[in-house]
């Protein structure tokens, strides 16, 4: 069986658009497309290499504004809750934490966007923007599509940041920190920190190469045409070209995240380094 | 009294859900500069909890520490937090035991030397490693200029150490607390840290406080020694005194558990039977009854019920033990000796 029969029985009678303009244009535009060419959506009438092109700025935007605002938020809620570890302080970080983690996206996503947006009109109704087009704009359009993204990881984040920084602190080489009279916080950055920061560093890498692969349901709720979007609409619409591009692009993305994370133990671990 | 260091009736006890652990129970001892005091035990005996009390490095929220530590006039114990941390690595500075774990993997030996150095002197980071350098070279690390900037995982086991000893005497510390220094170390590494140690320790005028469980090493460096036993000092006294006349079933089974390479091959090695107490729940009376196997030999069920007090030793000289025995001078000359060094006992 040919590839291409093999296409044409998963697409169910889609053909060529009968638009004899689009069915001219069709091989022209294949035959332009950038090696690797990921082949011709018939659903969408363009190629798969120009829909991931429009669709990835979208995902890459929410995917930098959500790691930033969880990376922060994380880190520091985790570094508190780990020194002021037992107080009502650190349970109630704790606690808020587990209650993030327990709401889906969908949840959060609608939430923000019947109250902050429709209700209360604290912010614009979300809309992307490319950056081109004002910095401001673009900033503003990924608040809420970010945030619910940035909330729900930025739970589990606090709780590994948390027992990351408590597992560094009851190392003997902290304990030397101390004994040599350095200030606690200096204790806390340098020694204990530092030490909290391998583990993280996988976690990141990895949790961000998936959220390339686009959020589906936050870019959904926000109707935010980026890859996730992409990908839900080719599942439901059998788009077998765009599916079979977007998967291979994640496992890039993956495999690319790990390298980096790898990179980064060497830079982080002077033990790592070769020679 | 006008001793350099003098704790009293030192207490560190650990609140936990399961009742108070009462690691160290009412210490106390005197230590003179120059002077070097070893302190011997089994692990869990409380010997670097003292320390570590010493140095102020219990968290407040997880230990309760009470007593007196009067170093140069000064009650440790009184002072602010933020006053002992000025004097933590300056005044009295610690040696860990395993320098691999003690050290930062991710710092340069030299930054992790010079640190120390910083904090307590307002120089540029420039002169802190030229003094780092320096004190590697004192230590004998051999070009120190280069080996400044290697990683702790770049040295070999006797190097870390004395990479360690450098950072703990940047200062002129004088007090110097070494907890098993040695342990970690390969036997011949081993003389040359502790020759090493005695030298700086001449060079400063330091008091050494040196934990140990190697009586060995306590035979070679120091002037006073404490035997701890669950939290308490069961033997004090000079250190000769001790070695040839141990009046604490402890110190007897301590001894009897050395082996001696030179001497008869016949001297037998007799382990301490049982283990460490709980120091959580610790036994009533004398916490060394479970093991002691002289217990026969005290009227009465003196041991099981009543707690002796640290009071001087029948055979002369500054010498302080806690134990019931009347006689331990002769059970030990005619019962322990002949087992553990035979030929001493010939020669007599």
């Amino acid at each position: 069986m040919q590839w291409t029969d093999f296409l044409k029985g998963v697409v169910q009678g889609r053909e060529y658009p009968n638009d004899p303009e689009l069915k001219k244009k069709a091989p022209e535009l294949i035959a332009n497309c950038p090696a690797p060419c990921f082949g011709y959506s018939v659903v969408n009438q363009t190629t798969v290499n120009t829909e991931i092109k429009e669709a990835f700025p979208v995902t890459f935007s929410i995917a930098l504004a959500a790691l930033i605002m969880w990376l922060a938020g994380g880190v520091f809620f985790g570094v508190i809750a780990a020194v002021k570890k037992g107080t009502l302080l650190d349970r109630g970080i704790v606690a808020g934490a587990l209650v993030f983690y327990a709401f889906p996206a969908f949840f959060i996503g609608v939430f923000l966007l019947k109250f902050f947006a429709i209700k209360w009109q604290l912010v614009a109704i979300p809309e992307y923007v490319p950056i081109a087009d004002g910095f401001g704009l673009w900033l503003q359009g990924l608040l809420l599509p970010g945030l619910t993204l940035a909330l729900l990881y930025m739970a589990g984040y606090i709780r590994m940041t948390r027992a990351f920084v408590l597992e560094s602190m009851s190392e003997d080489y902290v304990r030397t920190a101390r004994a040599k009279g350095l200030k606690s916080r200096r204790v806390l950055v340098k020694h204990s920190m530092r030490a909290a920061l391998t583990p993280l560093v996988t976690l990141v890498g990895l949790d961000f190469a998936a959220l390339m692969g686009g959020a589906i349901i936050t870019e959904t709720v926000f109707n935010y045409n980026g890859l996730g979007k992409l990908a839900f609409d080719a599942n439901t619409t059998y788009d077998l070209p765009t599916i079979i591009g977007l998967v291979i692009l994640l496992g890039t993305f993956v495999i690319v995240a790990n390298i980096i994370v790898d990179v980064l133990y060497a830079v982080i671990d002077p033990r790592v380094r070769v020679g | 009294m006008s001793s350099f260091l003098s704790v009293r009736d030192l207490k560190v006890h650990f609140p936990t859900v399961d009742g108070v652990v009462m690691a160290t129970d009412g210490l106390s001892f005197e230590l003179q500069r120059g002077k070097t005091l070893g302190i011997v035990g089994e692990s869990g005996s409380g010997k670097s909890v003292s320390s570590s009390a010493i140095l102020g490095l219990h968290r407040k929220s997880s230990a309760i520490v009470s007593g007196e530590i009067w170093l140069d006039g000064v009650d440790l114990l009184q002072i602010s937090d933020e006053e002992m941390r000025r004097r933590r690595g300056k005044d009295v500075a610690m040696i860990f035991q395993d320098p691999l774990s003690a050290m930062h993997p991710y710092y340069t030996v030299g930054n992790q030397i010079a640190e120390a150095y910083l904090v307590h002197n307002n120089v540029s980071k420039k002169a802190a490693k030229k003094r780092a350098i320096e004190m590697l070279d004192r230590v004998g690390i051999p070009q120190p200029d280069r080996r400044v900037d290697d990683y702790p995982h770049q040295f070999s086991g006797g190097m870390r150490q004395r990479a360690m000893i450098a950072m703990g005497l940047i200062n002129n510390p004088s007090l110097l607390i070494a907890d098993e220094p040695t342990t970690a170390l390969d036997v011949t590494v081993q003389a040359q840290i502790l020759d090493l140690l005695q030298d700086l320790q001449k060079e400063f005028d330091s008091a050494v406080m040196i934990i140990t469980h190697d009586l060995g090493v306590v035979a070679e460096m120091a002037d006073d020694v404490l035997v701890m036993y669950a939290g308490r000092a069961v033997e004090y006294g000079k250190c000769k005194e001790i070695l040839t006349h141990p009046e604490m079933p402890y110190t007897w089974g301590l001894l009897s558990s050395v082996p001696d390479v030179t001497g008869d091959t016949s001297a037998k090695l007799i382990p301490i039977p049982g283990n460490p107490p709980s120091l959580l729940n610790p036994p009533s009376g004398c916490a060394f009854h479970p093991r002691c196997t002289h217990m026969d030999k005290v009227p009465g069920d003196l041991c099981r019920t009543e707690m002796p007090e640290l009071v001087p030793g029948v055979s002369a000289g500054e010498h302080l033990k806690r134990c019931h025995l009347a006689n331990p001078d002769e059970i030990y000359a005619t019962e322990i000796l002949p087992e553990i060094a035979p030929e001493l006992v010939e020669e007599k």
